[in-house]
């Protein structure tokens, strides 16, 4: 009996009572676009394991389409509902939120995959081998580089269509990612959206040893950095008694209603605040690529295949800044005297180290990631605002900037040799004037990225520069200025080399696509434009959409 | 015993794991001290689950089990698949890319 006396209360009385446990409660319509698109990840896996090879590309391709536009126009109907606004609510018992920033980013990335699911598809860059129509995934992922399983695989014409269920069960993860409303539910989506990545990542047909050398890199440094994240969750659960947003928040402004006395005990102990909240800090600031997180970066974007790296720049970007304004500005308000100087650092240096290191890159893929990690700081600068105007100006500088890196690096996939895609500057020097048209849309997106008047770049850094100088940051614009200006040269550097030097004799041919990677770069061409010359209706509808529920 | 012993014990596993992670070459070394560092947060999990009286550290402890044997599958593939391109699990070899 006395052993039965030291058994905790928390198990006795959770066995006396089990038919206290309520029933979940799901709103299955506000959580449509999450759950449309995980079910067709569902259905695009046992096409793959019920479907013959010939029919596996048009189905999963159909599918992958079908869930993304309908998953859209789920998030058109919520907004238009507006749950984006007066109805905003938390749903799901607690564990997703449905608010404006969460229906913008999750609009925002689900037109991105759609429009990265064009690219993936795109069949006619790759010479035709043995007959087959080929894209630029590898013929058989698990087969030796150079060896004869690889050679049997590709003489067979197989492809690896499993990369649109990846791709799905990412976007699922991403649409939870700037939505979820406790830390357990931001950890599973991490991973969610993470483990595709790492796949995708390794599936390159051309340099596969280099695209397995960018996974295990990726999946390395990925599971390392959500090891922080996940401790410095159980120190804030340590810190809180609790995960959700709303009961960490309220622990930290000392609003919580009935103090136990283990609540009590550990709210006076900063310390597990402190380092918890910069633990979880560190896994968002590796997802979003800043300085000092930002090591895998060049080397990931470079290695995977270029449809993969234009995806996850653009769609993974957006999630992770979702889920770091909202965990800023939800749970840790409080606490924003302590993580304001720190962000300012962190703003600070990957601003200028991305746009400094970028100077010196010869590889357009690595130039693109160093650019990246550059405009990470510059919508940094609009998240340390904390005004409503910062979460406006970054959700706009996101749709912007998404749009405008999956056509740049879409444009990539098309200047190709022998060895496939010429990646190296130097061959690209005088492109301009022999394919005027590619390379004059590869220049939009450069002045776009160096945030050129009358592209949705400048709108986007004008924003968020407004916000954060509003919201008293005024040394981080300046800042932020300058290294826009570094970030500029090495952009128009490239301009002036596709335009006024001499084309080499042996460089890279352009690749006519097919309409799909077409459609691609011209709908990144058409938003560009769009938002750069009449961003108001754009920016009105982010600051509607600016507001976090709670 | 008091409980806050054994969040010391998982802050000391928590800084093992990250140590290897750092030291170590070997990519499924490396992976085990990411798994060492998966299972601190669980004692973790627990250990705050103890002391605050509620359910949610553990349920959260069987959440991470999960995600760790989900990423255990990726892991291992992606590093088999090197491993036999390679011949090698040394992360040091891996470097047909540089700055």
């Amino acid at each position: 009996m006395t052993h039965a006396a030291t058994v905790h209360s928390l198990w006795t009385t959770a066995a006396a009572a089990p038919d206290k446990i309520p029933s979940p409660d799901i709103e299955y319509g506000q959580l449509s676009p999450t759950l449309i698109v995980l079910g067709a990840a569902i259905v695009g896996v046992l096409i793959e394991a019920f479907l013959p090879r010939r029919q596996r590309y048009a189905a999963q391709l159909f599918v992958s389409v079908v869930a993304l536009a309908a998953a859209f126009a789920a998030v058109i109907g919520l907004a238009a509902g507006d749950y984006g606004t007066s109805k905003a609510r938390v749903a799901a018992m607690g564990a997703i939120a449905v608010d404006g920033p969460a229906l913008f980013l999750q609009g925002t990335i689900l037109l991105v995959a759609l429009v990265a699911v064009f690219t993936f598809a795109e069949r006619r860059l790759d010479p035709v081998a043995h007959g087959n129509r080929v894209d630029s995934f590898a013929a058989q992922a698990a087969a030796v580089p150079g060896g004869d399983a690889e050679k049997a695989a590709v003489k067979a014409g197989f492809t690896t269509t499993e990369v649109f269920p990846l791709v799905l069960f990412a976007v699922g993860g991403m649409l939870v990612f700037p939505s979820a409303n406790d830390l357990l539910t931001l950890f599973v989506a991490l991973e969610v959206f993470s483990l595709p990545l790492y796949v995708l990542c390794a599936l390159a047909r051309r340099h596969r040893m280099l695209s397995q050398e960018a996974a295990v890199k990726y999946f390395l440094l990925g599971a390392f950095s959500s090891a922080f994240l996940l401790f410095g969750i159980a120190l804030l659960y340590g810190y809180a008694g609790t995960v959700t947003y709303a009961g960490i928040a309220d622990v930290v402004d000392g609003q919580v209603r009935n103090v136990t006395p283990a609540l009590a005990g550990t709210m006076g102990n900063d310390a597990l605040l402190l380092i918890g909240g910069a633990m979880v800090l560190m896994g968002l600031l590796f997802k979003i690529g800043a300085v000092p997180f930002h090591m895998w970066t060049p080397d990931v974007y470079q290695g995977a295949p270029t449809p993969v790296t234009g995806f996850m720049a653009a769609a993974t970007k957006v999630a992770a800044f979702g889920a770091l304004l909202r965990l800023l500005y939800v749970v840790l308000p409080g606490l924003r005297w302590d993580w304001r100087p720190v962000m300012w650092g962190v703003a600070i240096v990957t601003m200028l180290g991305g746009a400094i290191v970028a100077v010196t890159q010869t590889d357009v893929k690595r130039l693109l990631a160093y650019s990246s990690i550059a405009h990470a700081g510059f919508i940094l600068a609009g998240v340390i605002a904390t005004t409503p105007e910062g979460i406006s100006s970054v959700l706009f500088y996101l749709a912007a900037y998404s749009f405008v890196t999956l056509g740049a690096f879409a444009v990539v996939t098309l200047v190709r040799d022998a060895g496939g895609e010429a990646t190296h500057l130097s061959k690209w020097a005088g492109l301009g004037r022999r394919s005027p048209l590619v390379a004059a849309v590869f220049a939009v997106f450069l002045l776009a990225f160096a945030g050129i008047p009358l592209t949705s770049g400048f709108a986007g850094k004008f924003a968020v520069f407004k916000a954060a100088a509003d919201g008293g940051a005024g040394a981080l614009v300046v800042i932020g200025v300058i290294s826009s200006a570094i970030a500029a040269f090495f952009y128009i550097r490239v301009i002036v080399l596709m335009f006024f030097s001499e084309p080499r004799t042996d460089g890279p041919s352009v690749a006519v696509p097919s309409p799909l990677t077409s459609s691609a770069i011209a709908i990144g061409v058409a938003v560009t434009l769009v938002l750069g010359v009449a961003p108001q209706y754009f920016l009105d509808l982010a600051s509607q959409a600016g507001v976090f529920v709670r | 015993m008091n409980p806050v012993n054994y969040l010391y014990l998982a802050a000391l596993l928590f800084t093992i794991g990250a140590a290897g992670v750092v030291i170590r070459r070997n990519a499924i070394v490396l992976f085990m001290c990411v798994e060492l560092m998966l299972n601190a947060c669980n004692l973790a999990f627990v250990t705050f689950s103890r002391l605050h009286g509620n359910l949610d550290g553990q349920i959260i402890a069987f959440f991470t089990m999960v995600v760790a044997a989900a990423e255990v599958v990726v892991g291992l593939a992606i590093i088999v698949t090197v491993f036999r391109s390679r011949h090698s699990a040394s992360v040091d070899d891996a470097s047909l890319m540089k700055l």
